[in-house]
C-alpha cells in the first residue's frame, strides 16, 4: 500500500523531466502510456478508496486498514436504496436537473442562433452581460434567492432549484451552442428561405439536426453542472425537493459519522454522471472548448 | 463570418433576457439594497449610504480572504495550465484507449463537489484514508485539520485532482483540430520537439487555453463547496476563501449589510479580472477568423 502514493508524488516529478527526454523519441508510445497511466491511477484512487470503503462495514472501516474489503458487503447500498428519505434525494436531484437542462436548452437555443447569425444594437454587450451571469458566485445569490423564492411562494419546490441553476447554465448552454451554430454554413440558412421555410419550420426541422452533437453537448454540460451544484439547491430546499448532495449531511450523526453509507452514497452520486458521459465520449474535448475547435 | 444587421434578432434573444433578468437582475438588486441600508431588526430599514462599503474596504477580514483567494487561484492555474497541457500531449490520439483516457478523465468533472470534499476528507484521513494512513506509515506527521501547511496542501491537490482534466481536455481538443500538413511541415525542416510545441502546437492551442484558464479562473474564484466540506475553512481561517467568508458572514451572523457590501465588491473583482480574459480570448478570436 505504501508504494501507490509515492507513484503520484513521483509522477509529478517525472513530468519536469519528461519533456526534454521526449523531444527525442515522439514516436514512441510507450513514455506517453506511463504518464497517462500514473495520470489515471492518480485519479482513481480516491474514487476507489470511495468505493472500497462503501462495501466495508463501519467496524471494519475503524477497526483495520485494508485495500480491498475483506467481508464484503452490500448493507450501506441497500440501506439507501430501500429508506425513502434516501432515495427521494436522487430523485429530487434528478427532477431538478431536467427542468433545469430543458428549460436552459428552451431559451438559449433561439438565442445563440442570433448571436451567431445577426448582430444587433447591444449585442456584444448583451452577450458579455450573460457570461457575467456565469461568474456570479452562488454564495453572492444565495440569500438573495432564498428571499426571493420564499416570497413567490416557490420555496421547496423543484422547479425554484431548476430557476436558480439557469443563473449559470443558461449562459453556458448559450455560449457553447454559439460555437456549434457559427460551424454552420448561412448558405444553408438562406437556401432554406429561398425554398419557402419559414423561420420556426426551417429552426426544427434543418437547422436543429444539423447541430444536434451541439446540443447534445450543451444538455450534457447543463445537467452537469446542475448535478454538482451545492450551495443553491442546498438553500432553497428544505424538505420536499432535498437534493441528494444535503441529504448526504444527514450520516454525521451523534454517535459519530456512519461513513460505510455517506461512501455509498457518494458512489452513487457519480452513476448518473457516468452514465451521461459515454453518450457523449467523442464530443466532449469539443464541448469543453465551447464548440470553438 | 460576416454578420447581417437584423434588429428583428432582439425578439430571438427576449426569452433568454427575461429569465436572466428574474434570476440576475431581482436578486442583485435586493443585493445592492441591502448594501445602503441598515435595519436593527423588525424588518425596519434606513439608509446607510456607502458606509458599508467603507467598512469592508478598511476591514482586515475581506482583505485577508482576498489575498488567499488570489493565492489560492495563481497557485492552482501555476500547477493545472502546465500540467494540463502534459496530460494532453501524452494522450492517445484515437481507438479505444482515446475514448477510455476522455472518459476517465472526466469523471471527476461529473462529481457533486461536496461528495469531492468527501472524498478527500477519507483519503486524507489518518485512521481510515488512504493518502493519510500511507503518510503517516511513512513517518510524515500530515494532518490536514491542525496544520495550516497541510490544510492547503489537500485543498490544492484536491483542486488539481478535480480540474486538471478539464484543461486537459480542452488542449486535447486544441491539439486534435492542427491538420497534420502542420507537423509533416515540421518534419521537413527537421524541427526539434521543443519547436514544434512552441511555434505550432501552442499558437494553435491559445484559443482553447484561454477559455480554460477563464474558465478555471472563474471557478476557483467562487469556490466554496469542496473546501468547506474538506477544512471547514480551518484551521482557524486558513482556507477561509472568499465565498466561505462570505456565506459565514450572510447566511451565519446575519449582517446583511457588510456582506451585501461585500458581496458586490466581489462580484466586481471577478467581472475586472473576467473580462481582461474575455476581451483577450475575443481579440484571438477575431484575429483567426480573418
Amino acid at each position: 500500500m505504501s508504494d501507490t502514493i509515492p507513484e503520484t508524488v513521483l509522477s509529478s516529478r517525472d513530468m519536469t523531466i519528461e519533456t526534454p527526454r521526449r523531444a527525442a523519441r515522439r514516436f514512441r508510445p510507450s513514455g506517453s502510456a506511463v504518464v497517462m497511466g500514473l495520470y489515471l491511477l492518480f485519479l482513481m484512487l480516491p474514487i476507489y478508496w470511495l468505493l472500497n470503503m462503501s462495501l466495508k462495514t463501519n467496524s471494519e472501516i475503524l477497526g483495520t486498514f485494508s485495500l480491498w474489503p475483506r467481508n464484503l458487503t452490500l448493507a450501506n447500498y441497500e440501506k439507501i436504496l430501500t429508506d425513502a428519505s434516501w432515495y427521494m434525494g436522487y430523485v429530487n436531484s434528478l427532477i431538478y436537473v431536467v427542468m433545469n437542462t430543458a428549460i436552459s436548452l428552451a431559451v438559449a437555443l433561439p438565442a445563440a442562433y442570433a448571436f451567431s447569425r445577426y448582430s444587433f444594437v447591444g449585442d456584444k454587450h448583451l452577450f458579455f452581460w450573460l457570461l457575467t451571469n456565469r461568474m456570479a458566485p452562488p454564495a453572492v445569490f444565495a440569500l438573495p434567492f432564498f428571499q426571493l423564492y420564499s416570497s413567490i411562494g416557490l420555496f421547496d419546490t423543484h422547479i425554484a432549484v431548476a430557476l436558480a441553476h439557469c443563473l449559470f447554465n443558461v449562459p453556458l448552454a448559450v455560449w457553447i451552442l454559439e460555437g456549434f451554430m457559427r460551424g454552420v454554413p448561412r448558405e444553408i440558412d438562406e437556401t432554406a428561405y429561398i425554398d419557402g421555410y419559414s423561420f420556426p419550420r426551417f429552426f426544427i426541422r434543418i437547422f436543429m439536426p444539423l447541430i444536434a452533437s451541439g446540443i447534445g453537448v450543451a444538455a450534457f454540460f447543463c445537467f452537469m453542472f446542475s448535478w454538482v451544484e451545492l450551495l443553491l439547491s442546498r438553500t432553497l430546499t428544505s424538505v420536499d425537493a432535498k437534493p441528494i448532495a444535503a441529504t448526504m449531511t444527514r450520516t454525521v450523526g451523534a454517535a459519530g459519522v456512519d461513513w460505510g453509507v455517506l461512501a455509498a452514497a457518494g458512489m452513487l452520486t457519480i452513476v448518473p454522471g457516468a452514465l451521461v458521459i459515454w453518450f457523449v465520449r467523442n464530443y466532449i474535448a469539443k464541448g469543453f472548448a465551447l464548440g470553438r475547435v | 463570418m460576416k454578420k447581417t444587421v437584423n434588429q428583428k434578432a432582439w425578439f430571438l434573444v427576449l426569452p433568454v433576457l427575461v429569465l436572466v433578468a428574474f434570476s440576475a437582475v431581482i436578486p442583485l438588486m435586493t443585493v445592492v439594497n441591502y448594501s445602503v441600508q441598515d435595519t436593527f431588526g423588525n424588518n425596519q430599514f434606513f439608509w446607510a449610504g456607502l458606509a458599508w462599503f467603507d467598512d469592508m474596504l478598511h476591514s482586515d477580514r475581506m482583505w485577508n480572504a482576498l489575498g488567499r483567494q488570489m493565492t489560492f487561484s495563481a497557485i492552482i492555474l501555476a500547477i493545472e495550465v502546465p500540467l494540463g497541457i502534459f496530460v494532453a500531449l501524452n494522450m492517445p490520439k484515437k481507438g479505444f484507449w482515446s475514448s477510455f483516457c476522455l472518459v476517465t478523465m472526466s469523471l471527476p468533472l461529473l462529481i457533486p463537489w461536496n461528495v469531492v470534499g468527501t472524498i478527500w476528507q477519507i483519503f486524507g484521513r489518518v485512521d481510515i484514508g488512504l493518502l493519510g494512513h500511507t503518510l503517516d506509515a511513512m513517518g510524515i506527521d500530515y494532518n490536514y485539520t491542525q496544520n495550516i501547511l497541510d490544510a492547503w496542501v489537500t485543498v490544492i491537490v484536491m483542486d488539481v485532482w478535480h480540474w486538471t482534466s478539464l484543461v486537459a481536455l480542452l488542449a486535447y481538443a486544441g491539439l486534435r483540430s492542427i491538420p497534420d500538413a502542420y507537423y509533416q511541415a515540421a518534419r521537413i525542416d527537421q524541427a526539434s520537439r521543443w519547436a514544434v510545441f512552441r511555434y505550432i502546437e501552442l499558437p494553435k492551442m491559445a484559443g482553447v487555453l484561454m477559455i480554460a484558464i477563464l474558465l478555471r479562473f472563474m471557478d476557483s474564484f467562487m469556490i466554496y463547496t469542496e473546501p468547506f466540506v474538506l477544512t471547514g475553512g480551518g484551521p482557524g481561517n486558513a482556507t477561509t476563501f472568499l465565498s466561505i467568508d462570505l456565506v459565514k458572514m450572510a447566511l451565519g451572523q446575519f449582517d446583511l449589510g457588510p456582506a451585501a457590501a461585500f458581496s458586490l465588491m466581489y462580484f466586481l473583482v471577478i467581472m475586472a479580472i473576467s473580462w481582461v480574459f474575455y476581451t483577450v480570448m475575443t481579440t484571438l478570436d477575431a484575429r483567426e477568423g480573418k
